[in-house]
């Protein structure tokens, strides 16, 4: 039996994969990646990681990987490989002579949250100095930028509140529409640990979840509301709290104002938010709604985790609000082990959000529309940028579909399958004339493309992360970037062959930059990180290396805000031909859209999404454990193999988005959030009917046939 | 006038055919219409004598035994509801001189109530220590115990009052008191006399401590093997319960106690106090190590006193008649009495409650008269299948911890097992390995891996391979084993073996003379 | 102890989790070193550049005192504490190495090495072959005994495998999946020299509980549970079984 080889060489980087941002120590034989070790001193994760993070890695050298630049005239023709030069060229001599045609509104980017905080910021430089506009967006459109609008909103800040270890200090959890088990597998971990020392632990998830139910932990209370009624059963808690006289009065005075509680409290007070009417329209027991907000209200530490299951619905932003709301009227702020803590999805879409790649903010959430901001830009960047907002990533299909929007370029992005109302975008995918994509593979999206631009892994290129803490990390190069330029370097490349100059030597002076042009990052450096390991933001002269929790002293604001958060039930809803309600996760073992898990050795635990239903539902419609079935809504279909499971409620059906086939957005709605646009992906009025196989029964017992 | 017959339910005499005695007895007195009743006892501990039927006369109890169901109408016939003679009579029960030289205080009832009657246990001095115990403060009832002398009579030997008082004081509620009745040793059943015979004794001594330390709650942790046992503690406690001297205010007087009995699952190591808890809350039966001790970090991580059955049984009569009178009994520092357990090849087998001092001899000849077979005694095991084994040249040792230890023996929960010229000392010595083997919990290198490294090597040198480098090698891994054990399995398992070759080495085909030393 | 996770340390192994607490001042083996309160007699060592041998402790996880080899001898003392398991005190005085410790050691190393492959000694780097480079015992004297050579590997697992005759049942792997992780996937079954390592009720890793975190591969001192892409080509041969 051979003993192992032993590594010769080790590199520390960040993880890709979630939010989290693992710090790891990518281990080398003579050059070559043999495994990824989890970095002991990386403080997101103290020497732990998960299966996508730790093994996960081989998609890098996968060999769909694509090598060499490719472009087309059109999507019905193949890919033809050509230089670098040449592909730069033609990308930006078709944008500006589709700019010439259509006007300067035609064209526009997308940012990834994939990228590095130097790649994101680069990709919204490019659409101001060489697009001329704002039609710049990022995929936190379509998952968080709910908590950015409903926690600055309330707080002034949308960001997590506190570092992970925080969780250590908390007396009370509550985890809502998250399930940092599967999504967030390191903190996961974390969080069980101290319900395992004896915190109490309330989860508002329609499912019975690992976080909610797994050894050795278990929540104190499940509310396992019916999808959509969110912000019912939130004002319901808050409803508890006011009028029992629960809420903390001295931090009220001290930190709020006064007149918004009151009126804060007059609307949740209202009796239609009373937990016996709330709990029969949520499908949950008042008793219950009572105990889980007299537990979160005594504390001592009670910390909010809250994730998608929050903001992708009609009413996410308010959804967010509420949860601010609450963890204001109970004084849960500005301390260890306590907070409201949005669980960012991604590795870099914390940097994706603070970085300005929104068609209506600059760097540091500040409106492109205010002149005093705009100028400083102005100035560094030397030439004026446009002063409207631009068109939100939706915006920017739908006006593609109307023929006003004709070239995109989107970086580490795959909206044909990761976002909602997939029909529509395929049209406006269509209908444009210049797509260019840069990604390692070649995507759904890259079908209806016509420039594609090899990418960079994170094993390949230099830059930093900003996880969920606000923590930005070291993402180091372990090997040359297999298509010869990293991912910032392309960027540079283009934004240069559009007529600015650009150039760095280092991604080291972008972030300067970055901290010149952004106050959060104002003390941020290379240097810095390199020095501490990793920094929180903000990092300024009052906090010179970065900051571990915030709303200790004050907030953005001087003091945070109630912000009213009526319930409004979402316009999906269930009828006769749509009976049950769809709703979406993740799983551990594949990662958001499967383009790198699905690469990796971890199909070997889930190689296909599998739709989750309650026996009750699978029983009335002959479905058996396995059958494919196929789901349809109001807007589309899609099949999926059914499973019986009892974490589901009848009512409720449970699937995953990680693989292309098996379409979930198809069916998803168009409905989205009032303020920002993100879909409501977690409730979908569908059907369900049972392929017929036409195979021969198998040997299970036939499906109980009902009376 | 109704005559009282008394039969055993003690798992021994039941395994001899009380039951079935009982019931011809019934029968007899049935068809001769006498007027009998019939009262199913504890047993006294005279084990070569059961099924031991009593007849309460005028003279007192007459003691008939080993009596089996044919031999019941010969009784009868021979007159024996008014204590005549028989071949199977014993003569007045408190003569018989295996009984009239003990000192039981433990065992004072043993014999004379029906174990689940409450009150025959009150008109016999039960229940005395706790209600004096109400009376006293809890600090007071801890210095009793102190007083007393009294140690730990599973087999570690440590003081019961210092362990009391360490649990009074430690911080955290609840607290609780938990029983070890997982008496494991081969040839012991002093802590299964009790449980079967004498319930209200235990549960008395377990009130009385969790009055002195503060705990609420009593679990006992009764081995499977003992399903009688079972059987009558939760009658017992139901019993208690309903006469208002378990609950939420025994008595009335504010103190809150109750207990349930929990069952074990075979296994010897979860005699070991820690890998007990560890049962007790569901887990592997593996060892904790120590500190932090259990008196202040015991079950669910809580202040717990844990004490064996007898050590528990032993207290109300120290709160009954004070301490002073409980450790006037005995040597050295060893007080009070021990209730000793003789088995295997000895004449009269049973229980012998004498006062720390006695010397084994005395209790194997005199008590136990010699060998069953008649042939001379060669071995002596004291203490349990991890006790030394002594030869005849140290049978006049007192039964006292500190001397014992001094021969590198111990006293342990008082079994002492006997054996005759026949028995082959290097095979008891690979049991020792083996059972140690079969037995180990498996968490520490020494024993999980040595025990069987140390059958292997026995086995050798028995087969004569490489006899010296084994025998040297063997002593080594019983250094090991001695010095390196996480517990007291492994720690104690090359004593019998140790002492195998030092007094017996021909049986290993060793030569004589050879003093393996057991480094310290 | 929310914070204790922040003083791990990239390539140093203290045997015992970092403490925060009030300077502890003691002596090991003649140098006056200090601890954090509540510090393990084993961080202490480590932190006088005395390191004890150890195999079942390691720094991310409490101290488990189950392989014997990290034995001291603690002045006033009886015995040899195990110096994991064991706290620091003011004005304590410890002795790591003396010629009684070596010998019980060697005595303990040489059990493991009875149920080790042979084969696997040399050419290892494991934490195991560092111990036995520390206490310079390679060997052992055990012919012929009761042993799990003949164990499969179970390589289920896309990533990683389990080569069960490389165990030594530390439980490290059990107790990072359980107080790391979280998930409880892993238990020891059996009991004494029948304990063996398994996944949920003996099945497979990949059919097991396991999420494949990879904290038990990290944990584990011996290469028993090792990653695939450690060996060339990816892959594991597994030795022809021994007649």
């Amino acid at each position: 039996m051979p003993n192992p080889r032993k590594p010769d060489g080790s590199v520390v980087t960040t993880c890709a994969y979630c939010g989290v941002g693992c710090g790891f120590k990518a281990e080398t034989i003579r050059g070559e990646i043999v495994r990824m070790i989890p970095w002991k001193e990386g403080k997101a994760n103290h020497g732990h990681a998960c299966v996508k993070g730790r093994f996960a890695f081989d998609y890098w050298r996968h060999a769909d990987r694509v090598k060499k630049p490719l472009i087309r005239a059109s999507i019905a023709e193949p890919w033809r490989e050509v230089t670098w030069d040449h592909a730069i060229t033609h990308a930006a001599a078709e944008l500006k002579r589709i700019q010439a045609k259509h006007g300067r509104g035609s064209a526009g980017a997308v940012s990834s949250s994939r990228c590095t905080n130097e790649e994101i910021y680069l990709m919204q430089k490019f659409a101001r100095v060489a697009l001329r506009n704002n039609n710049i967006d990022n995929c936190s459109r379509i998952c968080h930028s709910p908590t950015q609008f409903g926690l600055s909103a309330t707080l002034g800040a949308g960001a997590a509140c506190q570092h992970f270890d925080s969780i250590l200090q908390a007396d009370v959890i509550l985890v809502v529409g998250a399930n940092p088990t599967e999504g967030h597998p390191v903190f996961g971990s974390l969080l069980k640990r101290r319900v395992r020392q004896g915190a109490s632990l309330l989860v508002i998830d329609p499912r019975r979840t690992e976080t909610a139910e797994s050894a050795h932990c278990r929540a104190d209370v499940h509310l396992a509301l019916r999808p959509g009624t969110n912000v019912a059963v939130l004002d319901s808690l808050a409803h508890v709290i006011v009028t029992e006289n629960l809420h903390a009065a001295k931090f009220i005075a001290e930190r709020c104002h006064p007149a918004e509680f009151e009126q804060w409290r007059a609307l949740v007070g209202d009796p239609r938010y009373a937990p016996e009417v709330v709990g029969p329209e949520a499908g949950v027991d008042p008793a219950e709604i009572r105990r889980a907000a007299r537990i979160y209200a005594s504390g001592p530490n009670s910390t909010i985790y809250y994730g998608l299951g929050v903001t992708e619905h009609s009413q996410g932003s308010t959804g967010v609000m509420c949860l601010g709301n609450l963890a204001l009227s109970c004084g849960m702020l500005g301390r260890e082990g306590v907070g409201v803590n949005p669980l960012r999805g991604q590795g870099n879409v914390q940097g994706g959000s603070c970085l300005g790649s929104w068609p209506h903010m600059f760097t540091g959430y500040r409106f492109v529309t205010d002149a005093a901001v705009r100028a400083t830009f102005e100035q560094d960047w030397k030439l004026e940028l446009d002063p409207e907002p631009g068109l939100r990533l939706p915006n920017m299909f739908d006006a593609a579909v109307a023929g006003t929007f004709k070239a995109i370029y989107i970086q580490g992005e795959d909206p044909v399958q990761s976002d909602p109302n997939q029909n529509h975008i395929v049209a406006a995918m269509k209908a444009m004339e210049c797509v260019i994509v840069q990604d390692l593979f070649l995507n759904e999206t890259a079908k209806y493309a016509h420039v594609f631009l090899p990418g960079s892994s994170s094993l390949e290129k230099n830059g930093t992360f900003t996880n969920a803490e606000r923590r930005v990390s070291m993402v180091r190069k372990v090997v040359p970037p297999l298509a010869g330029l990293e991912d910032w370097e392309i960027t540079v490349r283009l934004t240069n062959a559009m007529g600015y100059p650009l150039h760095y030597d280092h991604p080291a002076q972008i972030l300067d930059e970055i901290a010149r042009l952004s106050p959060a990052y104002q003390g941020m450096s290379f240097a810095l990180i390199e020095r501490c390991g990793s920094v929180q933001w903000p990092c300024n002269p009052q906090a010179p290396e970065g900051t571990e929790v915030l709303h200790t002293k004050t907030f953005p604001r001087g003091k945070a805000n109630f912000m009213l958060t009526g319930y409004v039930p979402t316009s999906e809803r269930t009828d006769e031909r749509f009976p049950l309600l769809l709703t979406t996760g993740r799983i551990l073992s594949q990662y958001n859209v499967g383009t790198q898990t699905r690469r990796t050795g971890n199909v070997a635990w889930y190689g296909e999404d599998v739709l989750d239903v309650h026996r009750t539902d699978a029983d009335a419609r002959g479905i058996q454990d396995g059958d494919f079935v196929t789901v349809t809504s109001r807007y589309g279909e899609t099949r999926l193999r059914a499973r019986i499971s009892d974490k589901v409620n009848p009512g409720v059906v449970y699937t995953t988005f990680h693989f292309a086939q098996s379409n979930a957005n198809a069916v998803t709605s168009d409905l989205n959030d009032w303020a920002t646009n993100c879909p409501e992906y977690k409730v979908t009025a569908v059907e369900l009917v049972k392929v017929p196989t036409g195979k021969p029964a198998s040997s299970r017992t036939p499906a109980s046939v009902r009376a | 006038m109704t005559i009282k017959v008394c039969v055993p339910r003690d798992a021994t005499a039941l395994s001899l055919g009380a039951d079935a005695t009982a019931r011809a007895i019934a029968a007899e007195c049935q068809r001769l219409r006498q007027p009998v009743q019939v009262v199913r006892t504890s047993s006294r501990g005279l084990f070569w004598l059961e099924p031991f039927v009593e007849v309460e006369t005028p003279q007192g109890r007459v003691g008939y035994g080993p009596v089996e169901a044919e031999d019941v109408p010969g009784l009868f016939a021979a007159g024996f509801l008014q204590g005549s003679a028989h071949q199977l009579a014993q003569g007045n029960v408190d003569a018989i001189p295996f009984l009239a030289r003990q000192e039981r205080l433990c065992f004072a009832r043993a014999g004379l109530t029906d174990p689940l009657s409450l009150a025959e246990y009150e008109a016999h001095r039960g229940l005395r220590g706790l209600r004096n115990a109400l009376g006293m403060s809890p600090a007071a009832v801890v210095e009793e115990v102190v007083d007393s002398g009294l140690r730990g009579r599973g087999g570690a030997g440590f003081p019961t009052g210092i362990k009391w008082r360490t649990v009074a004081g430690a911080l955290g509620t609840p607290k609780y008191v938990v029983v070890n009745a997982d008496e494991g040793d081969s040839g012991t059943y002093s802590d299964r006399m009790v449980m079967e015979g004498d319930p209200f004794v235990l549960l008395e001594g377990m009130a009385i401590a969790g009055y002195a330390t503060g705990a609420s709650y009593g679990y006992v942790y009764l081995r499977s093997e003992y399903p009688h046992a079972a059987r009558v503690l939760n009658q017992a406690i139901a019993t208690l319960r309903a006469a208002d001297w378990y609950g939420a205010s025994i008595q009335g007087s504010g103190f809150a106690f109750d207990a349930e009995v929990r069952i074990g699952a075979g296994a010897y190591i979860c005699g070991e106090e820690t890998a007990l808890l560890e049962s007790l809350e569901g887990k592997r039966g593996m060892i904790r190590y120590k500190p932090p001790l259990p008196a202040i970090k015991g079950l669910f991580g809580q202040p717990t006193v844990v004490n064996n059955v007898v050590s528990l049984a032993s207290v109300p009569i120290i709160l009954d008649r004070g301490g002073k009178y409980y450790a006037d009994f005995g040597m050295g520092r060893s007080r009070g009495t021990l209730p000793i357990q003789l088995a295997g090849n000895v004449k009269r087998a049973g229980l012998v409650e004498k006062a720390f001092g006695v010397t084994l001899r005395e209790l194997i000849e005199d008590y136990g008269g010699g060998t069953r077979s008649g042939r001379p005694v060669r071995a002596v095991q004291v203490g349990g299948p991890l006790g030394a084994y002594f030869d005849q040249s140290l049978l006049d040792l007192p039964l006292d911890y500190e001397a014992l230890a001094a021969k590198k023996g111990m006293v342990g929960h008082g079994g002492i097992v006997v054996f005759d010229d026949t028995v082959d000392m290097a095979e008891q010595a690979r049991y020792a390995m083996e059972f140690c083997a079969v037995e180990s919990c498996g968490k520490c290198t020494p024993c999980r891996i040595g025990s069987t490294r140390g059958r292997e090597l026995i086995e050798k040198i028995v087969r004569g391979e490489n006899v010296a480098r084994n025998h040297r090698q063997l002593l080594a891994l019983c250094d090991v084993m001695e010095n390196a054990s996480l517990c007291a399995l492994g720690g104690m398992a090359p004593w019998p073996v140790l002492s195998a070759l030092q007094y017996f080495p021909g049986d290993f085909g060793l030569p004589a003379g050879k003093e393996p030393a057991h480094v310290v | 102890m929310w914070s204790e996770l922040r003083n791990l340390r990239e390539g140093v192994d203290l045997g015992t989790p970092p403490r925060d607490g009030a300077a502890v001042s003691l002596t090991v083996d003649g140098k006056p070193v200090t601890a954090p309160a509540g510090s393990s007699v084993m961080v202490a060592a480590a932190l006088a550049r005395c390191p004890v041998p150890k195999l079942c402790a390691t720094d991310t996880l409490e101290a488990f005192g189950s392989c014997r080899m990290c034995l001291v001898e603690i002045q006033g003392r009886k015995g040899f504490p195990a110096a994991c398991t064991t706290l620091v005190e003011p004005g304590m005085v410890v002795t790591t190495q003396t010629a009684r410790l070596q010998e019980l050691r060697k005595g303990v190393l040489e059990l493991y090495l009875s149920d080790f492959p042979a084969g696997d000694v040399p050419g290892g780097w494991s934490e195991l072959h560092e111990t036995m480079q520390q206490t310079g015992v390679t060997t052992h004297p055990y012919v012929a005994g009761e042993n799990h050579l003949q164990a499969a590997v179970d390589a289920s697992n896309p990533y990683f495998l389990f080569d069960p005759t490389k165990c030594i049942v530390c439980s490290r792997c059990v107790r990072a999946c359980e107080d790391i992780q979280g998930t409880f996937a892993l238990t020891i079954e059996g009991r004494g020299f029948q304990s063996k390592v398994v996944a949920s009720q003996g099945e497979c890793f990949l059919d097991s509980e396991c999420v494949s975190c990879g904290a038990c591969v990290q944990a584990c001192p011996t290469h028993s549970l090792v990653e695939k892409s450690l060996f060339e080509g990816g892959e594991y041969r597994a030795q022809s079984p021994q007649a």
